[in-house]
């Protein structure tokens, strides 16, 4: 909202000197979040004058009509000679006053004006409109001065379009729709510089009537508790809005439509009450405010027409008849969305004579659901979303209609409508202490009393304290005195006592809570699994993999080209009702889809030689989950409830991904690059479960088919039996599908399933020397070396210390489908020197294993 | 030198002494200075020890002399034995002496020989990086850590109770919608992508009794579309103190020694009002930020307040025993501000210069 200080001013004797840096300051320090301040003088410079229109000469011969003008400046360009300039705009004639910038001004955005050649002619200067000067975001024509400025040519043109004066714009927090309005402002400004403040919306109006201004029937109060309205007869329909209100509406964004549309809005602006105004005269038959009935039509204002569903609150016209019994008994017919948006078969218009002004209290919670449902977020709706004081209907009305009286003409009835269901605020009490205890400030029970009373509360001391308390950290403030507070009527957010005290210390100032330091209780560090993700993520650092933070987002197609069978569980995916891109409306069931995703952006950017890794959650729905139990918030959830809400969550587990293109190793001066393959993807699994603490000797390697790895190149990593994970070359239809480098590798295990570390035992190092001896096998190809050596490990008995796959060699010597293993044993003993003989003992053992599972004979022997 | 003589000629014949010219030590002191010459004249250590059978093999003068002792008379035995080991001697210390003037020699050499370019690129490992968020999730965690906190966790698809409703943001609350929030399908599953880590408060005070110290990171999800501020996917870190006698102050306490630890001694806190459903009083908080890129300046960082009561009641906690603060900050965000990183898309695609020029340090 902006609105300007002069208007401000007129409700809070603010100081006479304002920065606008205090300004801005000080509404910051009550918590309205400032746009901007701006001082207008300030925005343009130079020469900007009231200037009459004497002559135009329209030029042709050019895209647009043109308009050559010579304009009467007075004598503020020196000479007191017609100024020529040329105008694109046309909304003006001979005699108008204008507002005019001459050569060496400058106007917002630092455009410089200067006498320059255009359209043929030299033109001195500018005519400007309500945009060119920053004052509003009109530019369908230039400024015209009303008839009644007694602005004269050369006078400065600043204090006649409002440039003398400074415009504050806020954003307000959705608590506090009260600050909506001139009237919450200059409270707020009220309390920040201590100043008086005379509240508009406490000026006197008269009462409801007897007899009624109209004939309103309001069948859900509920939905609408309060109607009041107020007829005005015999308007002049020619009446224009006086210059200060078009200006000030102009400030606050909102265009000049008619006099009493204009005094509406600005009523709503100065009280923070939306109103309407009906041409009584386009009304048939009484008004009946009910909701709609599903299906219900209405073109509202904004020229759209609207089907209304059963929740909506609508105004309607008795006097036209409802084909549809559902709508009940003179129903009539929508012309109104109420507190949303006027209809316009009412709406006030060039000839409207007879006007009634209508100010009607909301649910709150009835128009968000309407705004939002039509997106229908209006100046009116955002209001009443936020709250607007239902004190106020009468003396909305009476203000607007003394406005139309006096600017319009015409008389005000006598009969005022009120229909009234507002029940009152509903006090709360506040032990006195309350606010030093949750804030830290020694307040005294005087002080609360005060600023509650500043915000307009009604504070009365109430019986002792209700609850026993078990005081505060420091602070001793009040003993056991409570109060008994009554929020005004415009402060619906004030229920709890918390909301009391934030006012207590909002209104002292935040900047006076001082800062100390808690004392936690012991706390126990990380917990296993998190210190293992860290060493997880600095392994793979150290290793040349970069990591990747990637959106879980995926499309249905990706389990398609991921090549996953028909029947995998990983197709089954969290899908969202509202995802931002209807292309990606599943979330990912293995972190690879989006990996690879963002490794074909670092290709597409020109890199290629890519390790990345990516340690993240992947959702596994739940089948027949069913919807969590309906659980309410005024007492816990019973552990049972819980149990059961959380079990219809999907699975989370966290995984950690690396893939892999290009080389793994770069080429250099030192020789060839390696290019990573299947073996890279295995390593970076092996050494995550080395990272995550698993001793080598519980982990299996084994070949599996599993999409989308390469059916020949893809392993299970295995944890003590238990499959968690897979790694190797992709699939070269992945590869194909997916449109990635030849060979691309990859890995993904899931972390939650890798058991904790175990307390690993030292082992005894013997100093004795050791016995090294070399053994190639032939065996058959199909035989998994991992395989070999265990046979190898499990011959050699416990005189093997460690043994090592040193070459693999296929040869035509070796027969078709066999291939040489070539191992290095070494043998230790922990308490003497091996002899030979038990060094070849204990090989020979080796080798017989290897013999008796596979067939494995000594190459050469 | 007649003794001599006649000692040198004693070999075969006693009494028949003849002249043996090897043993003559004119010949011993010829063969000496030969050799010493030779060894002068090799070049390396190669050289020497090719030169070394012609001057100390078995068919070098000196050798070849020594030969000769044994046919001469006893009595000359020992002097012509003295006089050929000294000559002996004499060579093998000249050799020695050159061998290790030319090894030394060839050592020097082989080290200027042997110089490399040392400023070769030595990148042979690819290098990896960690991702700036990661990294500074870690820190923060590793300061509340240290200050006793512990790290809570929770899922990313959460129920809307914990999400919204326990945190007493209202059925009809606006961000609650399909406008603001990701709901899981079908639209009233009651599931959403979590919008802020703090359902992992909710979480925490239902399953743990005050004293409550804990520290959520984690990711958090809104419907916005990706550009140069805003993302869909984003990192958040809030803090949640639940105990006896808990008060706004030590709540600023906290953000103050926060945010020194962060933005350097210098750095404090600056409190706004505000309004969030789930605390009261609530606050935005600015820090003061010296190092910022375009010079000291306050900096919006994020919102905090006392935890509304009726949270702590949602949640199991009696609010007339128990208060707390929260607090909460985005992670993208103080990575943006702190580093000068002008896009936010660039924390997002996973571009790998990005995150390589932040390295994986700590």
């Amino acid at each position: 909202m902006r609105v300007s200080v002069s208007w401000l001013r007129e409700y809070v004797d603010l100081p006479a000197h304002l920065t606008p840096a205090d300004l801005e300051q000080s509404l910051v320090g009550l918590g309205l979040e400032v746009e901007s301040v701006v001082d207008l003088a300030a925005t343009v410079t130079g020469p900007l004058v009231v200037g009459e229109v004497r002559e135009i000469e329209e030029l042709t011969g050019f895209k647009k009509p043109i308009r050559f003008c010579r304009v009467d400046v007075g004598d503020a360009n020196g000479t007191g000679e017609l100024q020529e300039i040329v105008c694109g705009a046309r909304n003006f004639a001979v005699g108008d006053r204008v507002v005019v910038i001459l050569p060496g001004g400058v106007l917002p955005g630092d455009f410089a004006i200067g006498a320059r050649r255009t359209y043929g002619r030299d033109s001195k200067g500018m005519i400007c409109s309500v945009k060119e000067l920053g004052l509003g975001d009109d530019h369908a024509g230039i400024i015209v001065l009303p008839d009644s400025s007694p602005a004269k040519p050369g006078d400065d043109a600043r204090p006649v379009v409002g440039l003398d004066d400074v415009v504050v714009e806020v954003e307000l927090t959705p608590d506090r729709g009260y600050q909506m309005s001139v009237r919450g402002i200059a409270r707020e400004l009220s309390h920040a510089f201590g100043v008086a403040f005379r509240d508009p919306g406490l000026a006197s109006a008269p009462a409801g009537t007897e007899e009624p201004a109209y004939p309103v029937e309001v069948r859900d109060p509920v939905g609408c508790d309060r109607f009041a309205a107020r007829m005005v007869r015999g308007v002049n329909p020619a009446a224009p809005s006086p210059a200060w209100m078009v200006q000030r509406l102009t400030t606050a964004g909102i265009r000049s439509l008619s006099l009493p549309v204009d005094i509406t809005n600005y009523v709503m602006l100065e009280l923070g009450q939306p109103m309407h105004a009906f041409d009584a005269d386009r009304i048939t038959g009484s008004l009946v405010v009910r909701r709609a009935v599903a299906g219900e039509r209405l073109t509202t204002l904004d020229g759209v027409a609207r089907t209304l569903v059963a929740e909506d609150m609508v105004i309607c016209d008795a006097g036209l008849p409802n084909p549809d019994p559902a709508a009940g008994a003179d129903a009539g017919v929508p012309i109104s969305l109420a507190a949303v948006m006027g209809g316009e078969s009412s709406e006030v218009v060039a000839e409207t004579n007879n006007v009634l002004f209508e100010a009607a209290h909301w649910d709150p919670v009835m128009v968000g659901r309407t705004a939002r449902r039509h997106r229908l977020f209006s100046a009116a709706a955002k209001r009443w979303e936020r709250g607007v004081d239902p004190a106020l209907p009468l003396v909305a009305v009476e203000r607007a209609v003394r406005l139309l009286v006096e600017h319009g003409g015409g008389a005000a009835g006598a009969e005022i409508l009120d229909i009234d269901h507002v029940s009152a605020p509903t006090p709360v009490v506040l032990p006195a202490d309350l606010p030093s205890r949750r804030v830290g400030v020694a307040y005294s029970p005087d002080r609360v009393a005060a600023l509650l009373t500043e915000v307009g509360c009604t504070v009365v001391t109430g019986p002792d304290r209700l609850a026993a308390d078990p005081g505060a950290v420091g602070v001793d403030a009040g003993g056991a005195v409570s109060f008994l507070v009554t929020p005004p009527t415009w402060r619906p957010d004030l229920t709890d006592p918390a909301d009391l005290v934030e006012e207590v210390v909002r209104l002292d100032g935040y900047d006076r809570v001082p800062a100390v330091l808690p004392v936690a209780p012991a706390g126990r560090g990380l917990t296993w699994q998190q210190r293992r993700q860290r060493a997880v993520a600095r392994m793979l650092a150290d290793q040349g993999y970069v990591e990747v933070l990637s959106a879980p987002f995926v499309s249905v197609e990706l389990a398609d080209q991921l090549g996953l069978p028909a029947d995998d569980a990983r197709r089954r995916a969290v899908r969202l009702a509202n995802p931002l891109s209807e292309e990606e409306p599943a979330l990912r069931t293995m972190l690879l889809g989006p990996l690879l995703g963002v490794l074909r952006r670092n290709l597409s950017r020109g890199q290629r030689d890519l390790a990345l890794y990516e340690i993240g959650t992947v959702f596994h729905p739940r089948a027949a989950a069913g919807s969590p139990p309906a659980m309410g918030v005024e007492h816990r959830p019973s552990d049972a409830e819980f149990a059961a809400a959380d079990a219809v969550l999907p699975e989370q587990p966290r995984h950690v991904a690396v893939v892999l293109a290009g080389e793994v190793e770069p080429g250099g001066w030192w020789g060839e690059g390696r290019p990573a393959g299947w073996a890279d993807a295995v390593a970076a699994a092996r050494s995550v479960l080395a990272a995550a603490g698993i001793p080598a000797d519980r982990v299996a390697v084994r070949a599996v088919e599993h999409a989308p790895w390469h059916p020949g190149r893809c392993a299970s990593l295995v944890v003590d039996g238990v499959a968690v994970g897979y790694a190797g070359e992709l699939h070269p239809a992945v590869i194909a599908e997916l449109e990635l480098p030849r060979r691309t590798a990859a890995m993904e295990l899931d972390l939650d399933a890798v058991p904790a570390a175990p307390v690993r035992q030292a082992p005894v190092l013997s100093s004795f020397p050791p016995a090294l001896i070399d053994v190639a096998l032939v065996v058959d190809v199909d035989v998994p070396v991992a395989e070999v050596q265990g046979a190898l490990v499990a011959g050699a008995g416990a005189l093997l210390e460690s043994v090592r796959l040193f070459d693999v060699y296929v040869g035509a010597q070796l027969g078709a489908g066999r291939r040489s293993l070539a191992y290095q044993l070494i043998f230790r003993a922990p308490d003497r020197t091996l002899t030979v003989e038990e060094a070849v003992a204990a090989r020979d053992a080796a080798v017989a294993c290897a013999a008796e599972r596979f067939g494995a004979t000594l190459r050469g022997v | 030198m007649r003794e001599c003589l006649y000692a040198m000629s004693y070999r075969n014949d006693p009494y028949d002494p003849k002249q043996v010219a090897l043993l003559d030590p004119a010949a011993l002191a010829e063969a000496v200075a030969t050799a010493e010459v030779a060894f002068a004249a090799a070049a390396n250590p190669d050289e020497l020890t090719a030169l070394r059978p012609a001057h100390l093999g078995d068919r070098a003068p000196a050798s070849l002399a020594r030969r000769e002792i044994g046919a001469l008379p006893p009595a000359a035995k020992a002097d012509a034995g003295k006089r050929v080991n000294e000559a002996r001697r004499s060579i093998e210390s000249a050799y020695a002496a050159r061998a290790q003037v030319l090894e030394r020699e060839q050592a020097e050499r082989m080290l200027v020989e042997e110089r490399v370019d040392v400023t070769l690129p030595s990148d042979r490992r690819p290098v990896g990086a960690r991702h700036p968020v990661s990294t500074l999730m870690e820190q923060i965690t590793d300061f509340f850590v240290g200050m006793g906190y512990e790290v809570a966790e929770g899922p990313e698809v959460e129920l809307e109770w914990t999400n919204f409703d326990a945190l007493n943001i209202l059925p009809d609350h606006p961000a609650r919608g399909l406008m603001d929030t990701f709901h899981v399908a079908p639209e009233h599953s009651g599931m959403v992508l979590r919008t802020h880590t703090s359902p992992v408060q909710a979480r925490t005070m239902l399953t743990r009794t005050p004293p409550i110290h804990v520290i959520c990171p984690g990711r958090v999800y809104r419907t916005d579309e990706l550009d140069a501020t805003h993302a869909p996917v984003f990192h958040q870190v809030e803090g949640l103190v639940v105990d006896r006698g808990i008060t706004m102050a030590h709540l600023r306490g906290t953000l103050d020694h926060f945010a020194r630890a962060m933005f350097g001694p210098q750095a404090r806190t600056r409190f706004r009002p505000h309004y969030f459903p789930f605390t009261e009083p609530s606050a935005e908080f600015d820090v003061w930020f010296p190092e910022h890129r375009k010079g000291a300046q306050w900096v919006e960082w994020g919102g905090c307040g006392m935890v509304n009561p009726r949270v702590l009641r949602a949640c199991g906690i009696d609010p007339e025993v128990y208060s707390g603060f929260a607090f909460g900050m985005g992670i993208d965000r103080t990575v943006m501000f702190r580093h000068g990183v002008g896009d936010m898309r660039d924390l997002v695609e996973g571009d790998v210069r990005f995150a390589r020029a932040f390295g994986y340090g700590a």
